[in-house]
């Protein structure tokens, strides 16, 4: 379908690889300024604390401190506390109880990590020597850890205006027509879930540099982030840390986010206010240990769960009832993880009739909770898709059947929880990864199996998400403080190449290759001459950054609104370098040509002629060609397929091993299928994870015992099989190019998969993630106890 | 990260010896593994910083010693906190029992301890390992302290 050899459509290798894999890349801690001094977090080794006293005294007089900050100081600046920024009003119409988030914690800890003092030193060694000196006198409290008591009446009280520790206790749906839904039921199924709590994990661990710069009062901050923009807003309105125009944000080169990377973190806040004060720059990297202690962590779902059929099996109603751990404050956009961005998707690929769903969020003493890749989408998913499989398997009936019954086939197709699916073809999908994953020769391959002492199952997962997030209009009357349009601008230079600045921030996503696709296509100019510029609040007007899959829907989608406009004040220029009228101007493959003729202007001609500006007066037309779009889309984009996972499970050790796993999906229009295979390989490992190996676990008293690559286990190479990917294609009607995501996909799809194949080879419903051996083992002397000798 | 161990010794010595060397701070200093300091403030509190390493991370603890449910020569209990600063803390204790066996006697111990901050995230699945071998160290110091009169 592509023009060219590298427009939409084609696997063109990723621009960007030669210098991140050649070590070229230019990451936050890569940039160093002059005079640079760098921070030391002095952070609590309790979960729950009074904070008596600190004592620097002994500390400031170490090598080569140059200062050391308290929460108690940060408090007399008037430095504002960090906020979240989406209301959620609870069933009673109340608005979420949001806790106060200093950036230094001044008179009470709550989580393992809370920073309570910052070193400034000349060097990192130093500073942690320093930070050793730091005395901090705690009397420390009893910590709750686990979200479901959390509201008990003899639990600990996390922050002394919020009572119960419950923040919100938000619903959807119609209850009533649920209830009777359920009461004329045939059949219902009941499910008790967990969402296990994950660590992201990025490549590179989060950084910020701060520099102040006393000539100007300003200040510029480099730091790891997926959204400069939304950064630097928040610093400046909440934080109030410098006016918004006094204040840059650059997020250069970053490796991964996975979406904890979102958000406004204690750091950077302390950073900028530390680089004022010291009037030095200063640096802070996070290490490995304080990753898994302080960036945000995702799901910490504890679900019950329950769907109603009639005889022939067709859904009637599901309910679900959901306790979301949010931690021990707010993060940036956690309030909407559990709520919209979950219990909006619980219809699956379903017609379900009615719909209720509860959510109570609660503060624990653990790290905070916020989005991770899929974000709610992944939760729901396990719930719907977990539900379908154990209502097929207590009724007797195919899986697939179960779903063929129930798939919505006309669209667009109303939800009962918000959403309006606008396109989809589940049947297709599904039968496009039954063939790839030659599920009719599944019977023998278990026969094969069993002879080898193992058990093989299958399992699937028919998800939906909604990404290309998101209409403005729409997530405000939602309770977001945001719009989440994107905005583009289109730099043409006089030689013809161009720039464009976009709002998205690409931290692995490969936007430099796919957005100078879209370009390289639609101007008919090589690939090699378009660069994207992003992450720099000083180059890029505005932007909402990149996370939900939404690069591709709104990010291009503004890009093509803003080459729109190029088109069409290109034409203009055209008709006075080719004397000719503008109606017949025709542009095409890098060519503008008068209609009916054989005249014709390069690319580069018309370019050049736009600056020099000597075929026409500015009275008739402006010099120049740059253009800039705000794009908000119309709709939520809705990515969906079908994912089929095949194990086989030792008998003996509980060791589970994936041997096929195919995934079909429909993302609509593809840019690049390599980049989206890449994206799809990516996603199904961090779902695997999920599924089998992942899990952050806190001690009783709140310590983190999965705190270290030793007890935190990734997914390797070796834990997956080579993926069969598939694709169908309906295009997404609420964007110009037709475009789905594919970001999320994945990791969102798996899990469900994962655990319905190893419960199917296992015959036993009853198995959490992550299903380790040892956890697949339990679950089978629990299914089949060893008789009595 | 709650850990728990017991255990027991048999020291060549009677009861009242083996009870007065377990409330002497010199003893103890130099029976305790990594003891820097032990200073007797009264007959049952002690100020102590010791240095202990388990797995990669190493730490100087200061904290305080309380001996509590007296009971000579029968035994006490002896208990304390210790913070490591950036490693985190360590707090737990003994319950110490004197029982007369083979003409000397039987020192018997029940300990409970307790990490946090960076000790625990790093270093929980080392510190029954490590906890025991302080334990092992400290009452191998503390009978050949005995044996030697």
């Amino acid at each position: 379908m592509s023009s060219t050899a590298t427009g939409i459509g084609a696997p063109v290798r990723r621009k960007e690889d030669f210098r991140f894999i050649t070590g070229h890349g230019q990451y936050t801690d890569d940039v160093v300024r002059p005079g640079e001094t760098k921070a030391v977090f002095v952070r609590s080794p309790h979960a729950h604390a009074k904070i008596k006293n600190i004592d620097v005294s002994a500390a400031k007089k170490m090598p080569g401190v140059v200062d050391i900050l308290t929460g108690a100081q940060l408090a007399t600046d008037k430095i504002g506390n960090l906020i979240c920024g989406w209301m959620i009003h609870s069933k009673d119409g109340t608005p979420m109880k949001m806790s106060a988030h200093p950036a230094l914690a001044a008179s009470k800890v709550n989580c393992v990590g809370d920073a309570v003092a910052v070193v400034i030193a000349e060097t990192t060694a130093q500073g942690k020597d320093a930070a050793e000196k730091v005395i901090v006198d705690y009397e420390v409290l009893k910590a709750v850890i686990d979200p479901a008591k959390a509201q008990a009446k003899d639990a600990p009280q996390i922050h002394a205006d919020i009572p119960n520790n419950t923040i919100y206790q938000w619903h959807l749906g119609d209850a009533k027509a649920v209830a009777a839904a359920f009461a004329a039921a045939k059949h219902v199924t009941k499910i008790d879930l967990v969402n296990n709590r994950l660590s992201p994990n990025a490549m590179e661990p989060r950084a910020a540099l701060a520099e102040y710069d006393e000539g100007t009062d300003n200040l510029t901050l480099w730091n790891t982030s997926q959204n400069p923009h939304v950064a630097r807003l928040v610093i400046a309105a909440f934080v109030g840390m410098a006016p918004e125009h006094k204040l840059r944000v650059i997020a250069p080169d970053v490796g991964g986010g996975f979406g904890s990377k979102i958000f406004i973190y204690p750091e950077e806040v302390v950073c900028l206010w530390a680089a004022r004060k010291v009037k030095r720059p200063v640096k802070w990297t996070s290490d490995r240990s304080e990753a898994f202690l302080t960036d945000a962590h995702g799901r910490d779902h504890v679900t019950h769960a329950e769907l109603a059929l009639d005889a022939n099996g067709k859904i009637l109603a599901l309910r679900a009832k959901t306790i979301a751990n949010l931690g021990a404050y707010m993060s940036t956009f956690s309030s909407s993880v559990p709520t919209y961005l979950y219990a909006t998707l619980l219809s699956g690929q379903y017609n379900i009739p009615s719909i209720y769903c509860e959510v109570d969020a609660v503060y624990t003493n653990t790290a905070p909770v916020d989005a991770y890749r899929g974000a709610g989408r992944p939760e729901a998913t396990f719930v719907i898709e977990r539900l379908v499989e154990v209502s097929a398997r207590q009724l007797g009936l195919d899986p697939v059947d179960l779903r063929r019954r129930n798939f919505i086939t006309a669209f667009p197709h109303q939800t009962p929880v918000i959403m309006a699916y606008d396109a989809g073809d589940y049947n297709a999908s599904l039968k496009k990864a039954l063939e790839i994953a030659d599920v009719k020769g599944f019977g023998k391959r278990k026969r094969e199996a069993a002879r080898h002492g193992k058990l093989r199952g299958i399992g699937y997962s028919t998800y939906i998400e909604a990404c290309g997030i998101a209409p403005s209009q729409a997530v405000g009357s939602l309770g977001a403080g945001v719009g989440l349009w994107e905005s583009a601008e289109v730099r043409v230079n006089p030689t013809g190449s161009v720039e464009v600045l976009t709002g998205c921030h690409a931290h692995g996503q490969g936007h430099e290759t796919t957005f100078a696709q879209l370009v390289s296509e639609r101007l008919g100019i090589p690939f090699e001459n378009v660069s994207i510029v992003h992450g720099d609040t000083d180059k890029v007007q505005f932007g909402m950054g990149t996370y939900g899959s939404r690069s591709g829907a709104v990010g291009m989608s503004a890009i093509v609104k803003a080459l729109d406009k190029i088109e069409a004040k290109a034409k203009k220029v055209a008709a006075y370098v080719l004397e000719a009228a503008e109606g017949d101007i025709e542009f095409k493959d890098g060519k503008f040509t008068v209609a009916g003729t054989d005249k014709s202007a390069a690319w580069g001609d018309v370019a050049l002629n736009a600056y020099i500006a000597h075929k026409f007066v500015g009275a008739d037309l402006e010099p120049g060609l740059k253009e800039t779009s705000f794009y908000d889309p119309t709709n939520f984009t809705f990515p969906a397929g079908c994912h089929i996972c095949e194990v086989e499970v030792d008998i003996e050790t509980g060791k589970t091993e994936i041997v096929n796993w195919t995934a079909v999906d429909d993302f609509g229009t593809i840019i690049n299928p390599m980049i989206v295979e890449g994206q799809v390989h990516g996603g199904i490992a961090q779902g695997v994870g999920q599924a089998m190996m992942e899990g952050v676990v806190y001690s009783a008293e709140g310590q983190l015992v999965s705190g270290s690559f030793m007890d935190y286990t990734m997914p390797r190479a070796h834990d997956l099989p080579s993926f069969h990917v598939g694709l169908t294609e309906t295009k997404s009607p609420s964007n110009p190019l037709g475009i789905k995501g594919c970001g999320e996909a994945g990791a969102i799809a798996s899990p469900a998969a994962v655990i319905n194949a190893i419960t199917d080879a296992i015959g036993s419903e009853d198995l959490a993630m992550p299903a380790t051996a040892n956890a697949v083992w339990s679950a089978l002397q629990r299914a089949t106890p060893r008789q009595a000798a | 990260m709650a850990m728990t161990m017991t255990g027991e010794v048999q020291l060549p010595a009677s009861r009242e010896v083996v009870y007065a060397k377990l409330n002497d701070a010199e003893v103890l200093k130099a029976c305790i593994p990594g003891c820097e300091e032990l200073i007797k403030s009264s007959d049952t509190e002690m100020s102590a910083v010791a240095v202990t390493k388990i797995g990669p991370v190493k730490a100087r603890f200061k904290g305080k010693v309380h001996l509590t449910d007296l009971d000579p020569p029968n035994g006490y209990r002896i208990s304390g906190e210790g913070d490591g600063g950036v490693a985190g803390f360590a707090k737990g204790g003994a319950t110490v029992a004197l029982t007369e066996k083979d003409g000397g006697t039987l020192l018997t111990y029940n300990v409970e301890a307790q990490i946090g901050g960076k000790l625990a995230q790093l270093g929980q699945r080392l510190v029954n390992g490590a906890a025991k071998k302080v334990a092992d160290d400290f009452f191998k110091n503390f009978q050949a302290h005995i044996a030697a009169g």
